[in-house]
């Protein structure tokens, strides 16, 4: 049997799609360095321009490449094997990710387990705290950096409480969704799908309006208020473009329904999508804990 | 392989053997150096025992190698064995080597204990890297002060394709000396605070087996109890920018008494400054006493960066000739670039580590010299009246 | 026959394509999905990269010729001394190995291709914009990066120069092409094994990709992490390296080494795969101890992400770090010497013969050792105090990186290049590549070592005295090894073009699918799967 699935793998013929990304990536990765030079340097270039145009031809890319995938995908090309590559494919992407965050939660932990309590004469580190910041007190979240600069601490009560609520609702009706799919219960599955993003743009609102209240005068939360600012905002934010991008593969995924695509067991591209968003969700507890609460 | 290619091959081996026996190698040291403290020592036998450990198991292991390429090779009608499998002599090779990395961890980790205790020192100095000099300063003592490499420039600027250089002959100790050592008394524990201005420098002194990274915001620290009086030499050992190359470390070890005398001599030196300091608060001095002044200071602390030229290196070092601040702009602003430094750039504040006088001198050349002729003159008193604003 | 029915029915759209049908022209290469052809790109773009960074290494040693500085600004050394090791590591050993990955593994589990063939494509084309960007920056009015290729933090952030974002995203977009490389392999070897190919009956060159391909998902990230916080740093007033706003420049290198020691490993475990491919080879006989070098190269891989400290020991950690980091690299070699004693023990009693594949294995497997040795010393705390930051290292990581994994390459490849090409390659010009390879690389690494114990520090342009006649020696024997990569050149030219024809099988002691298809493979080799018994 499997010696049948195997005959069955599908090699795509020759595709410029690539080669396209590649430019694409080029354009993303000269222009935004070019930006962020002139940004320093207080100067007007052309990065930003090209940056935009880069990341609308990713865009252009994506939606030609999907559509030859989905479009295989539909006239049955893939055996249950291509299937299987996908979704291993797409899991070590996750995993990838994971990675990702971890250099970043790895920053926040070494932050408070050493280099903050060091500064403030800990370990090995006396005389760090002793000659060269005699007046600063290590604490945790960091509210007056060595250097002087202060700050107030976001609590976790209020708005990242609800996030915390909605994101995790949101897992669970992408899985009623899910779960809708594969019983065949298209309505059903419509109905869920649409709460997951509408609870998924939700938190995005309530993230905007946290950020704009970190940056408001009375908080002078700002990304560069010292190690806390920087871990604060670089998580959140990095999570939130990971929402972003969640959002908008439901949304796609939405769509793709709204046409007919997919199948109670042919759905990879549906899956991918639900994955990631739990992905998403179990990075925001472990965030929701350690940024805000501990 | 044919025969002749075998020839050939001991002929260039002969080669190599000829070139490194040969006497130009007589006095060129291969090991690493034994030091001059107890801990030194130390390291050094780790060192040894580490190096014959891995040549024994080299010898061991390249020569079952040799064996099997010379007596098995199919070209004198080797026939292969088939055997490929044996847990009893894989448990074997796994087993030996953690016997012998046990021997060598335990005196590893007794020399490491030993080199991490700071405690029950007898002097402790301050050394702070910054770019690229080294600054000491003694606790206690009230001695502070700058060291930086003093080869001239001409010894190692030889470019413009000369392999020769440009007619100056390298020194003795070419690259390896500075203005003024660091100064340690013998036979004492002395202890070093090591940190940084700006970037990671590394305060290495082999024989001392001492090697701190310098890190800005942090202080590490570490020690040394020297047993024979001496001249010292190291470097920077962390890639700290530009002129890595050219940030060595002197170290000179005194006896008691020797070590108090400069103590005294020292304190004193600090004190005629500090008169020579209010001095020159009253006098002025001539345009061609302040460039005299000025050119030996710039080249001696700022040419590094700015370029003997006044060109700089942009865009990281600004061309100091021609610039707006050194002609149109004000003096005050410019003295206040030069004593407080630029925060976050290379440009550091240059108040603590020159006197008022040089100051003074250095901006005086900078508004002056390669066209930039302002005709300004800056007195001692202007630097005073503008680091109290 | 019905297997061919099958593939024609079901993607008889492309049909043409699964009968070595292919564009030609330049659209071939920019649009192939086709893994000989994205491994002949990866492998040709090595190359180049090679004589890239090799051109800087040999200005690099002509500036290090004599005492005095000659024909470079040390800030410019600099800008060589990094660019030349980000050249070699992530354009010159890395894409190689990705080539050979392409190339050989779907030959060797009886797969059709790579499982995702279009993201194949995509993962070799973003490679040489990001090496254009990187190279590029040489053409700025600031130069190139100059903070080594370890680039640590704060000379990397506020102290740098004005192409660091340039840097940036070119390490960015490395990390996403060797990210997408590596989940390629990963799903091909877990997918599409041919029936019967058991993980224990996979060759095991096979074996160390797969565990490669795992290092890097999952440490590239972790670099572009790193890099993320170095762009805000400079760019955007974050003080991830700034104690002042309660960061720590050695967090820096925490992070950065948490990636860099795993990196250096996936520079080597490919390498282990293929000599163990070679020497059994040309030993006629069978690797000894598969298994254990199976799990040797496990425990090689999952050992590499606790010693990554080793490269911090003066940074000032504390006692317990110092000693643990010390430990945990240390036990690396007992599986590597595993490896090694199983390589020995595989030539113990064999019928050798000695090709250019099999010369370059066994001067890896001596050589490799011999880096290896010095690695141990370094791994000790108390004497790493003496040694780091000196040419002992630049010594102890150009013995495993050169004669290691870049002669691994060149085994690998003499060894291939029948398949590849159809025609057997000049066997003595290939061995006057190995001779004057082996002899120079040696004068040129080998003084290295005592350069580095009489103090000489590494990335400086000039040096006191007492380290000249070394150099001397040391620049002569890098010309010398630089000239005679030129024969390799012409070696692989002179295959392509022609020679004799190669049989299916041109090495009688190989073992292994590959070669039971023709030479040159053809370009789609299995359309049905063999069977594995
Ligand atoms: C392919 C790349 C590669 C490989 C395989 C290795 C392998 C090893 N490396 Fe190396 N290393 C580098 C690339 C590599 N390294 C690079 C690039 C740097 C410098 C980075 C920079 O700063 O720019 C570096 C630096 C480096 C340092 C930091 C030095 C310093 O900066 O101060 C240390 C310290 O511990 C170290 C240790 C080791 C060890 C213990 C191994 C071990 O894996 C070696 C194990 C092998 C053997 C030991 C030989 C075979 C074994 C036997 C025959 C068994 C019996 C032997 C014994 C019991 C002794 N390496
Ligand atoms: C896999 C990696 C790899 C490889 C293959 C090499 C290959 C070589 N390396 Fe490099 N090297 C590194 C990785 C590598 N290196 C790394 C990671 C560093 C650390 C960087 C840092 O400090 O940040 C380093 C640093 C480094 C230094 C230390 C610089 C310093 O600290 O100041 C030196 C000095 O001699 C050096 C030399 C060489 C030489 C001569 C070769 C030769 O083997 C190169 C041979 C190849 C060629 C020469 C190309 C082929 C020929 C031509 C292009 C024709 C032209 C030929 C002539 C003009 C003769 N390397
Ligand atoms: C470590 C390198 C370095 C050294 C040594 C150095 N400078 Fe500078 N200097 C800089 C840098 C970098 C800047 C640019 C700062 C900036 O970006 O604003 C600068 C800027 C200046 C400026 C302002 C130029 C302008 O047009 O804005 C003056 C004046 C100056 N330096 C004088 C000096 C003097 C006098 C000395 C010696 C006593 C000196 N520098 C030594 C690196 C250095
Ligand atoms: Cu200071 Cu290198
Ligand atoms: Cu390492």
């Amino acid at each position: 049997m499997t010696t049948k699935e195997y005959e069955s793998y599908y090699v795509p013929a020759q595709s410029h799609w690539p080669i396209v990304g590649a430019v694409a990536l080029f354009m993303i990765a000269f222009g935004a360095a070019n930006y962020v030079t002139d940004f320093k340097n207080e100067v007007n270039g052309y990065g930003g321009y090209l940056l935009l145009g880069g990341i609308a031809l990713v865009i252009y890319m994506l939606f030609g490449w999907f559509s030859n995938v989905i479009n295989e995908s539909m006239s049955g090309k893939y055996s249950h094997q291509m299937d299987n590559s996908f979704r291993q494919g797409m899991s070590w992407f996750i995993f990838s990710e994971v990675m990702f965050f971890a250099a970043f939660f790895g920053a926040l932990l070494y932050v408070r387990s050493f280099s903050v309590p060091w500064l403030g004469g800990a370990g090995n580190n006396f005389e760090t705290g002793a000659v060269l910041w005699p007046d600063f007190t290590a604490s945790w979240p960091l509210l007056k950096t060595p250097g002087g600069t202060e700050t107030t601490a976001m609590g976790w009560f209020g708005l990242p409480l609800i996030n915390t609520v909605l994101l995790l609702t949101s897992s669970i009706t992408a899985h009623f969704a899910h779960v809708a799919l594969e019983q065949n219960k298209r309505p059903q599955l419509k109905a869920w799908l649409g709460l997951t993003i509408i609870l998924g743009l939700a938190f995005l609102f309530f993230q905007v309006l946290e950020y704009s209240h970190g940056y408001s005068d009375e908080m002078q939360l700002y990304l560069t208020s010292g190690i806390y600012g920087n871990t604060f905002y670089m998580l959140t934010g990095f999570h939130g473009m990971h929402v972003t991008l969640g959002c908008i593969m439901l949304i796609v995924m939405f769509f793709r329904i709204l046409k007919g695509h997919f199948t109670s067991d042919n759905h990879f591209a549906f899956q991918a999508a639900s994955w990631y968003w739990h992905f998403v969700d179990v990075v925001w507890v472990i965030l929701f804990v350690f940024v805000y609460i501990l | 392989m044919s025969r002749g290619n075998q020839n050939w091959l001991v002929g260039a081996w002969l080669l190599i053997v000829a070139i490194f026996s040969s006497s130009t190698w007589a006095d060129t040291q291969l090991n690493l150096t034994k030091g001059v403290t107890a801990v030194s020592r130390e390291v050094y036998d780790l060192h040894m025992l580490s190096l014959y450990i891995c040549t024994a198991i080299g010898v061991v292991v390249f020569g079952a190698m040799f064996w099997s390429m010379i007596f098995h090779r199919k070209s004198k009608g080797a026939k292969a064995a088939d055997f490929h499998e044996s847990t009893k002599v894989e448990i074997l090779w796994t087993a030996i080597p953690i016997v012998i990395l046990i021997a060598m961890a335990i005196p590893a980790t007794s020399t490491l204990i030993n080199m991490e205790n700071n405690e029950d020192s007898d002097i402790t100095i301050q050394i702070t890297g910054s770019q690229w000099k080294w600054h000491y300063k003694y606790f206690n003592e009230n001695i502070e002060y700058y060291s930086v490499l003093s080869t001239p420039r001409e010894q190692y600027e030889n470019q413009n394709g000369s392999f020769d250089g440009n007619g100056a002959s390298k020194g003795e100790d070419y690259l390896l000396e500075v203005d003024k050592p660091l100064v340690i008394p013998v036979n004492k524990k002395v202890r070093f605070l090591i940190t940084s201005d700006d970037v990671i420098h590394a305060w290495w002194v082999p024989a001392f087996a001492v090697k701190q990274d310098a890190n800005p915001g942090f202080i590490n620290e570490a020690w040394t109890n020297v047993d024979v009086p001496g001249t010292y030499r190291g470097q920077c050992a962390e890639l700290c920018g530009k002129d890595h190359g050219f940030m060595p470390i002197v170290v000179e070890v005194k006896s008691e008494e020797d070590y108090d005398a400069w103590l005294n001599e020292q304190h004193a030196l600090t004190a005629k400054a500090a008169d020579a300091e209010k001095a020159s608060l009253n006098a002025s001095m001539s345009k061609s006493e302040l460039m005299q002044l000025g050119e030996t200071t710039y080249m001696a602390y700022c040419a590094a960066c700015h370029q003997p030229t006044g060109l700089g290196l942009p865009p990281v070092f600004p061309a100091l000739k021609g610039s707006p601040l050194a002609t149109t702009g004000s003096a005050v602003e410019h003295i206040n670039v030069v004593f407080d430094g630029r925060a976050g750039t290379g440009m550091q504040g240059y108040g603590k580590q020159l006197s008022l006088k040089e100051i003074a001198a250095v901006v005086t050349y900078e508004r002056n010299a390669w066209g930039n002729d302002t005709g300004d003159l800056v007195q001692t008193s202007d630097i005073k009246a503008a680091s109290e604003e | 026959m019905t297997t061919e029915t099958i593939n024609e029915s079901l993607d008889d759209a492309h049909n043409d394509d699964h009968h070595d049908h292919k564009m030609t022209g330049i659209k071939r290469w920019l649009y192939t999905t086709n893994h000989k052809d994205i491994g002949t790109l990866y492998l040709w773009f090595s190359f180049i990269m090679l004589l890239t960074g090799g051109a800087l290494a040999m200005v690099i040693r002509a500036e290090l010729f004599q005492p005095g500085l000659q024909i470079v600004e040390p800030d410019f050394f600099n800008q060589l001394t990094t660019v030349h090791g980000l050249i070699m590591v992530f354009g010159a050993i890395m894409p190689a190995f990705t080539g050979f990955a392409n190339w050989m593994l779907p030959m060797m589990i009886g797969a059709p291709d790579m499982a995702l063939p279009r993201m194949n494509n995509w993962s070799f084309w973003i490679l040489p914009f990001a090496f254009a960007i990187l190279l590029g920056s040489f053409f700025m009015e600031s130069g190139a990066p100059n903070f080594g290729w370890t680039f640590y933090a704060p000379l990397s952030t506020t102290y740098s120069n004005g192409s660091t974002a340039f840097f940036v995203f070119a390490v960015h977009i490395m990390g996403i092409s060797s990210i997408m490389g590596a989940i390629n392999i990963v799903v091909t070897i877990m997918n599409l094994r041919a029936p019967g190919m058991t993980y224990m009956k996979m060759p095991l060159f096979v074996w160390t990709f797969f565990i490669t391909a795992y290092l890097l998902i999952a440490v590239m990230p972790v670099l572009a992490g790193v890099v993320t916080m170095l762009l805000t740093d400079t760019y955007f007033g974050t003080s991830f390296f700034d104690a002042a706003g309660g960061g720590d420049p050695v967090m820096f290198q925490h992070i950065f080494w948490f990636f860099g020691h795993p990196e250096v490993y996936i520079m080597i475990l490919p390498a282990f795969g293929i000599v163990s491919t070679i020497i059994p080879a040309f030993s006629r006989k069978k690797l000894f101890g598969y298994s254990s070098m199976v799990y040797a190269t496990s425990s090689i891989a999952l050992l590499s992400f606790i010693v990554w400290a080793h490269h911090m020991f003066t940074t000032g950690m504390p006692l317990f770090g110092e000693l643990f980091f010390m430990y945990c690299t240390m036990l690396i070699a007992v599986p590597t010497g595993v490896k090694v004693f199983n390589w020995v023990a595989t030539m113990w009693r064999g019928s050798l013969t000695f090709e250019t594949p099999m010369l370059f294995s066994i001067a890896f497997v001596i050589l490799f050792t011999i880096g290896g040795f010095s690695g141990l010393m370094l791994a000790l705390t108390p004497v790493d105090f003496q040694y780091h930051d000196t040419y002992f290292v630049v010594a102890h990581f150009h013995y495993v990186l050169v004669t290691g994994s870049l002669f691994s390459i060149y085994a690998g490849a003499y060894f291939w290049l029948p398949k590849w090409t159809g025609h057997m390659y000049n066997e003595s010009l290939a061995k006057w590549h190995f001779w004057c390879s082996l002899i120079s690389v040696n004068l040129l690494f080998f003084p290295m070592h005592f350069l580095g114990l009489a103090g000489m520090p590494r990335r400086i342009p000039d040096y006191a005295l007492q380290f000249a006649d070394f150099n001397k020696w040391v620049s002569i024997g890098g010309f010398a090894f630089g000239l005679s990569q030129l024969i390799f050149l012409a070696v692989v030219i002179k295959c392509i073009k022609g020679g004799k024809k190669a049989p299916a099988k041109p090495w009688d002691g190989a073992e292994g699918l590959e070669w039971t298809v023709a030479s040159p493979a053809p370009y789609h080799t299995f359309s049905t799967p063999p069977k594995i018994d």
